[in-house]
């Protein structure tokens, strides 16, 4: 028995199969994993997403103390309520999670973290905090990702009336709290939407709300095809303590100006970026027929080899996709091998898909 | 509830038999088991004159979530492979004990088929 959100016999009740996913008992899917995944690239899909951790910084050294915490540099957020994606680093430069950080005024920062790097996250935080900052978890909030071209649209009429409008000017990557909901208009499946933390208690009625209106609820089987097509990476499959965001795709995400910015992990990044970093992370779209998943073997000739990281089928391209941390000097093809067979691959530069359209 | 012919034979690992009047057999896996996987995306049948003994992992049924092997229910020769299924592996999903059969086996001479389990023994297997 795992722990359940506030949605868990809402889910059973709409046909919900329910997976173990990180210590949470989860919808995998309600019925077809592969028509969910076309909702939300066709219309509006919904995710409980509840599992996930909140965690509010406040203070007034939140900022100060966030700048050495994340590679990424919270000092970039202009406006407030803007939301920064970023790596948290140990000393090594290894990744200790990716999160989303929102920036909802000086002193108050609202961080998205991953439900099963939960303990260690908070840990981190916890020991490294200074005076002046506060790292508080927020365990009574629920959350819910509505996702697709018409998602906003559709989810607007479950918010009060009094907000609809000033949510629907949310910008992509902005925030604002709404009487006690917080929206974002951020996700993780390569399409618009929005995602909305509000408390556990109202949720339930909240999704109801969002079923009526057409959304259709979407198991966490479908966001990992969705985030896969749309380039993003899964923490623990594609990134780890072991390896640095250069070696992970994720070097955008590391903001290296100004350089006396003293972030955790920025030496052994520093001396890893001088000296050529040795594996990257790309994409992969099977030519022959087969399902990439993650750990399979790429043999890329002349460089040595590789190991896919996550892979699947994408419903959108109907052809098997991955990604895979392969030698830096990779070409245009490579192999991959599957049940003891050697299948050809193209190296693409992710996303695959976004907003709806191939991309590769 | 899944559906389960009473005129098929079955296995503990969900696969079904199905004896045509030429002497061969069909095999396929169980509503219960496409059920289970979700919706299918690859199937690889085994290419036929494959000699196969009971228990063996001769084809892969792959869901969009993960790879599951299909073991032999009996020891034979594979005569046919569904080809349909290449192009069209969700015919698993939607009609697991027609269009969706995986491959047509050529029992070895004598072989006794005993093993195998009738539908209400299967039916009692998925009830814990």
């Amino acid at each position: 028995m795992g722990s359940k959100t506030p949605l868990y016999e809402d889910h059973l009740s709409r046909g919900a199969r329910v997976v173990d996913f990180g210590g949470w008992d989860m919808p995998v899917h309600y019925g077809s994993q592969i028509d969910e995944h076309h909702a939300v690239r066709q219309d509006a899909g919904m995710f409980d997403v509840s599992h996930m951790t909140v965690v509010d910084v406040r203070g007034e050294s939140a900022s100060a103390w966030l700048r050495t915490l994340l590679a990424n540099d919270v000092a970039r957020i202009k406006t407030p309520g803007k939301a920064l994606y970023s790596c948290m680093l140990n000393d090594t430069g290894g990744v200790i999670d990716d999160l989303i950080v929102y920036g909802m005024s000086d002193d108050w920062f609202r961080l998205v973290v991953n439900a099963a790097t939960r303990e260690k996250d908070l840990a981190w935080m916890t020991s490294r905090a200074v005076a002046g900052v506060t790292v508080e978890e927020q365990p009574d909030l629920a959350m819910v990702a509505v996702q697709g071209p018409r998602a906003r649209e559709r989810a607007a009429g479950a918010l009060p009336e009094a907000h609809r409008e000033a949510a629907l000017a949310l910008k992509p990557f902005e925030a604002g709290m709404f009487g006690d909901l917080f929206v974002g208009r951020t996700g993780y499946t390569g399409e618009d939407g929005w995602e909305i933390i509000i408390p556990g208690a109202e949720v339930v009625g909240f999704w109801g709300r969002l079923a009526d209106s057409g959304i259709r609820p979407c198991g966490l089987g479908s966001r990992d095809t969705l985030r896969l097509e749309a380039g993003m990476n899964l923490y623990g499959a594609d990134m780890d303590e072991g390896v640095t965001p250069l070696e992970s795709g994720l070097a955008w995400t590391v903001a290296w100006e100004p350089e006396d910015r003293n972030f955790t992990g920025r030496g052994p990044l520093e001396a890893q970026r001088s000296e050529g970093v040795p594996r990257k992370l790309v994409g992969l779209v099977l030519e022959d027929r087969g399902v990439l998943r993650s750990h399979q073997k790429v043999i890329v000739e002349g460089h040595g080899e590789g190991e896919t990281t996550s892979g699947s089928f994408s419903p959108t391209l109907g052809k098997s996709i991955a990604f895979a941390r392969v030698p830096a000097g990779i070409g245009a093809e490579c192999l991959v091998e599957i049940r003891g067979k050697r299948l050809a691959a193209r190296v693409v530069r992710p996303p695959f898909v976004r907003n709806g359209k191939a991309r590769v | 509830m899944s559906t389960i012919p009473a005129d098929l034979k079955y296995t503990t690992s969900h696969e079904w038999v199905r004896h045509l009047d030429d002497g061969t057999v069909l095999v396929g896996i169980t509503d219960h088991a496409q059920d289970a996987l979700g919706d299918l995306v690859f199937v690889e049948a085994p290419e036929s004159g494959t000699t196969v003994s009971v228990g063996d992992a001769c084809a892969v049924v792959e869901s969009v979530k993960a790879a599951s092997d299909v073991y032999s229910p009996i020891e034979g020769e594979v005569v046919e492979g569904n080809a349909e299924l290449a192009d069209r592996p969700e015919l698993v999903n939607q009609d697991p004990y027609g269009e969706g059969w995986i491959m047509k086996i050529r029992p070895a001479e004598g072989f006794d088929p005993e093993g195998l389990l009738e539908s209400d023994a299967y039916a009692a297997t998925l009830e814990d």
